[in-house]
């Protein structure tokens, strides 16, 4: 049984606990907010890239003479698997269920006879997977602070093309957790390389109204330089802007992630609290009756 | 008043511009041309240079400088895929010369094919910048 010396430390430790907590909660929910909008403002770009790319892709024959980024090398052997972690803990299963689904897939793809090489992003990641993947791990992009601009993503393109360029890999995946709601995130797999012009997915969905897209599209376009020539410029492009998509994702289900596990935790302080509060109350309650009793039963015994 | 087109300027941060213009004149990969409504679709490439917005001609109503990227011409829109853009106002003549020495030296230091690739972008944004705060 603790002393009630014991019971008022622990529940002034458990309160400042949920301060704690409670704080970092509506951080991350000021923080999910301006990654929503950021996600939100980031759309129009991606639609517009996909509508040129469709009609692009339309020109274009998907034959011998296509881009390498979209023809691809032709085999399938070594796989690139571009992981989108998180700087920071305290949020939750964000960073456990996409490592759990890295795991599958690696050990997936190594029963099947390929290698796979590994690029993360986000220190958590790279800790986690260190401990039995550090042979596959290629290359790392961490500590980016708190927001993610689009050089973080212009980056981690040209690196990726530099890779794909020297031969390093045959076809390149992201694996984020995708924003459903901030209760809910869900792991997602999507091919970069090679890239799949039918698969430009937010083509159909946006702001765009559809009849003026298909026009556009069903139009006949000039070419300046050639199809093929800004294929080859808008490909590595459009690389960087599914990788920037992916990290916003990423981000937003962070801050959401974060916010749930923090809301939990903080509701499970009250909850603590409550019960440590009754444990010390009885024990007082206890304690005085027990003063009481000595003291008259001291008294009748005079 | 005379036809105008709808003229979009998107970064991949944000939707940077969004208005119907008489005429925009940009700088294309294979030399500038001016998109006005009912121009023939096209998609080009840009080169670094010196985007200008007409909402009215013949004043330029806006000059933008962008580092690159991608336009889409349709008869009724104008849509620009743009790198980075700055107006060509806040570009600073004794900065973008320092930058053109540093680059000098960078590209003399560069060894490997990549490094010399990546000074050489960067020295040809840069002198087209000189270019676009020179008249």
């Amino acid at each position: 049984m603790p002393s009630l010396k014991d019971l008022r430390n622990r529940i002034a430790s458990v309160k400042s606990t949920q301060k704690i907590t409670s704080a970092m909660k509506m951080v991350a929910a000021s923080r999910l907010k301006r990654a929503q909008e950021q996600a939100e403002s980031s759309r129009p770009y991606a639609t517009r890239m996909g509508r040129m790319l469709a009609s692009l892709g339309a020109h274009v024959p998907a034959g011998a003479s296509a881009p390498p980024l979209m023809r691809g090398t032709g085999r399938d052997d070594v796989h690139l698997l571009l992981v989108m972690t998180s700087d920071r803990g305290l949020c939750g299963g964000f960073n456990g269920t996409l490592t759990r689904e890295t795991r599958r897939r690696i050990t997936e793809l190594t029963a099947a006879g390929k290698s796979v090489k590994l690029f993360i992003v986000g220190r958590k990641g790279r800790d986690n997977l260190r401990r039995d993947h550090a042979d596959k791990i290629v290359e790392t992009a961490t500590d980016h602070g708190s927001q993610y601009g689009f050089e973080v993503a212009d980056r981690i393109g040209t690196r990726l093309l530099e890779m794909f360029e020297a031969g390093d890999f045959d076809v390149a995946t992201v694996i984020y957790n995708r924003f459903r709601s901030a209760i809910s995130q869900v792991v997602t797999a999507e091919q970069l390389v090679p890239v799949s012009l039918g698969g430009a997915p937010e083509a159909a969905n946006d702001d765009a109204p559809p009849a003026v897209m298909s026009a556009a599209s069903r139009a006949v376009y000039d070419f300046e330089p050639a199809e093929d020539q800004i294929l080859a410029e808008l490909l590595p492009r459009n690389l960087a802007i599914q990788i920037y998509k992916a990290l916003l994702e990423s981000q937003a289900s962070e801050h959401g992630a974060r916010m749930t596990a923090m809301d939990n935790a903080t509701r499970n302080a009250g909850d603590m609290i409550g019960k440590l509060t009754l444990q010390y109350n009885r024990s007082r309650q206890a304690a005085i009756t027990k003063e009481l009793i000595e003291i008259i039963s001291g008294a009748e015994a005079l | 008043m005379a036809e105008t087109t709808e003229f979009e300027l998107v970064s991949p941060e944000r939707l940077l511009m969004q208005r119907p213009v008489e005429m925009v004149v940009l700088p294309g990969g294979e030399g500038n041309f001016a998109a006005m409504a009912r121009h023939a679709p096209m998609i080009s490439t840009l080169r670094p240079g010196v985007i200008e917005v007409y909402e009215k001609r013949p004043e330029a109503s806006e000059k933008l400088f962008v580092e690159g990227g991608f336009v889409e011409v349709t008869p009724e829109r104008c849509t620009v895929l743009a790198d980075t853009v700055t107006p060509v106002g806040d570009l600073d003549r004794a900065r973008i010369e320092q930058d053109i020495r540093d680059l000098g030296e960078d590209l003399a230091d560069a060894t490997t094919a990549p490094e010399r690739a990546a000074a050489t972008r960067a020295m040809a944004i840069a002198r087209a910048k000189l270019v676009a705060v020179g008249h």
